[in-house]
């Protein structure tokens, strides 16, 4: 136990440890239950006839893992590393951060039980029953609370710009998940929505798009904003750029939703807003990749020896891929070809995989050497690896699902010269068989990066010992 | 006050407040201010 004297001279990274640690293991849980996942789409016996390893039950789990329990581990790490050391104080409330740490880790528990046991909501990626999106609102005050109090009490006079992405999406996932969490209890574990038909399900998607917006986008661009510039050790290409790109997208996002209910209930003016705006995300989706490349000039020669930023590097090359796919897939007519195909998946993929899995990365792999007082990764042999790995298995699944995905999308609307459709839905089930086992190769190569990053952290950790960094006594000017 | 007019406004008003801050974030490119905002992270250690 430090004392006194050197709590208030040091940063609480005790909690960062805790989040940079269990990101990584529940990266590895959730990844394998992806894998699982996309083995049973292969071979469907493996869900072994049973109810609780069934794909119904386990795909919600896979996706909960890997965006609450891995990304969400991240962001809860990565934000308290920043905003200590961008605001040059320490960590508001101590208490209340190892809280949303424990508290956390129970959500993550709770959600690893009930989903296999098939208690859901049914509404994707907000699945959780009431009395968990209940803990979850608790932690997420108590996140808050801890954010913008170290913010309240800075010593510098500016709020970085990896801040302002940081408090927006912590904003905003409160927001959104209140509003689309809403539901009359019918008892412990069951729930009913408090929005009926066509409502509830735009509900449904101003929650999704927006967790897909703000938690996956918003977050990571915080991550981008300080471990591109650190880790390229040059400020921010422009930084008024930055200030541009955080207010266009936080005026933009929210009115994405509705693209991904085209051609159904939904009103068609409002399926058309969600196309515009949907377009209009490219500018400054685009502004922010450019802005992140952009740091690295003068810089680039760096990406020849530094695996570290060429997994931050080429995580902005499938963020600018992957929303330049997505408001083309927010176009009406190409959406009648994509939409309910592989290729969706092939898109949230690329920016999953892509996009968030390799900054997370990218910065857990800066974070830890220095948490645990080392220079460097015990191995970098082993982030070379780890980063080829997962660079070919992200090609490989990606391009397997748009090939699967364009092909069924085909399939499903041939029709023969007499008006009957020329496939049946199972033909087209059976023609996706070879790209699934593509995909399912391409995840294992991913899950194998991963399973590398656990034993490379694992080992930096025990070698090394907590670190405790002192806070800077003479403020800056900024 | 229409529910509408009042979304109407709150939308136009968005705007105005997007271009407000495009044209102050033009105006103040090559400040000082932006360029010490610009190098917090490596003022920490």
């Amino acid at each position: 136990m430090q004392s006194l004297n050197t709590q208030s001279s040091t940063y609480n990274d005790t909690v960062v440890r805790q989040f940079s640690i269990m990101a990584v293991v529940w990266g590895v849980v959730g990844m394998l239950v992806g894998v699982i996942i996309a083995a049973q789409l292969v071979w469907p016996e493996l869900n072994l006839g049973l109810p609780w390893t069934s794909f119904g039950r386990l795909r919600p789990l896979h996706t909960n893992a890997v965006i609450f329990a891995f990304g969400g581990c991240t962001l809860f790490a990565t934000s308290y590393y920043v905003v200590q050391r961008t605001c040059q104080v320490r960590l508001f409330g101590g208490k209340l951060a190892a809280f949303t740490f424990w508290g956390w880790q129970l959500v993550i528990l709770a959600a690893a039980v009930s989903l296999p046991l098939g208690y859901t909501q049914g509404k994707e990626y907000a699945e959780l029953e009431w009395p968990i999106d209940i803990l979850i609102a608790v932690v997420w005050v108590a996140y808050a609370i801890v954010f913008f109090g170290t913010i309240g009490r800075r010593k510098v006079k500016h709020i970085y710009v990896a801040n302002w992405f940081f408090g927006a999406f912590i904003l905003a996932v409160a927001l959104l998940h209140i509003v689309n969490s809403a539901a009359s209890p019918a008892s412990f574990m069951k729930s009913y929505s408090a929005y009926a038909g066509v409502q509830d399900a735009m509900v449904q998607w101003w929650y999704g798009h927006n967790a897909v917006g703000f938690f996956l986008t918003a977050g990571f661009l915080g991550i981008m904003y300080y471990f591109v510039p650190k880790q390229a050790e040059r400020p921010v290409y422009s930084y008024s750029l930055s200030i541009v790109h955080f207010w266009a997208l936080i005026f933009t996002y929210m009115w994405a939703g509705p693209h991904h209910l085209h051609y159904t209930a939904l009103p068609d003016w409002t399926q058309s807003l969600g196309m515009i705006f949907s377009l209009i995300l490219l500018a400054p989706s685009w502004g922010g990749m450019i802005n992140g490349m952009m740091t690295m000039s003068g810089a680039w020669h760096k990406l020849r020896t530094d695996p570290i930023l060429r997994f931050m590097i080429v995580s902005l090359s499938f963020y600018g891929m992957s929303t330049f796919e997505g408001p083309m897939m927010a176009i009406k007519t190409v959406n009648s070809l994509s939409h309910y195909t592989d290729w969706t998946i092939g898109h949230v993929h690329s920016g999953a995989l892509g996009w968030v899995g390799l900054v997370s990365m990218g910065s857990i792999y800066f974070m830890v050497p220095k948490l645990f007082g080392q220079k460097q990764m015990h191995s970098m042999k082993a982030i070379e690896l780890h980063f080829w790995l997962a660079t070919i298995g992200i090609v490989l699944y990606i391009s397997s699902l748009w090939i699967s995905g364009v092909m069924e999308g085909l399939m499903w609307r041939a029709i023969n010269a007499d008006g009957t459709l020329t496939y049946t839905f199972v033909e087209s089930v059976k023609a996706k068989h070879p790209y699934y086992i593509i995909r399912l190769l391409g995840g294992t190569l991913y899950l194998s990066g991963m399973l590398i990053m656990l034993w490379n952290v694992l080992k930096t950790a025990s070698n090394g010992k907590s670190a405790f960094t002192t806070i800077p006594t003479v403020a800056a000017h900024a | 006050m229409d529910i509408n007019l009042l979304r109407i406004l709150v939308t136009v008003a968005s705007f105005v407040v997007f271009i407000g801050i495009m044209i102050w974030v033009w105006r103040n490119r090559n400040t000082a201010d932006f360029k010490e905002a610009a190098n917090l992270p490596f003022e920490e250690d």
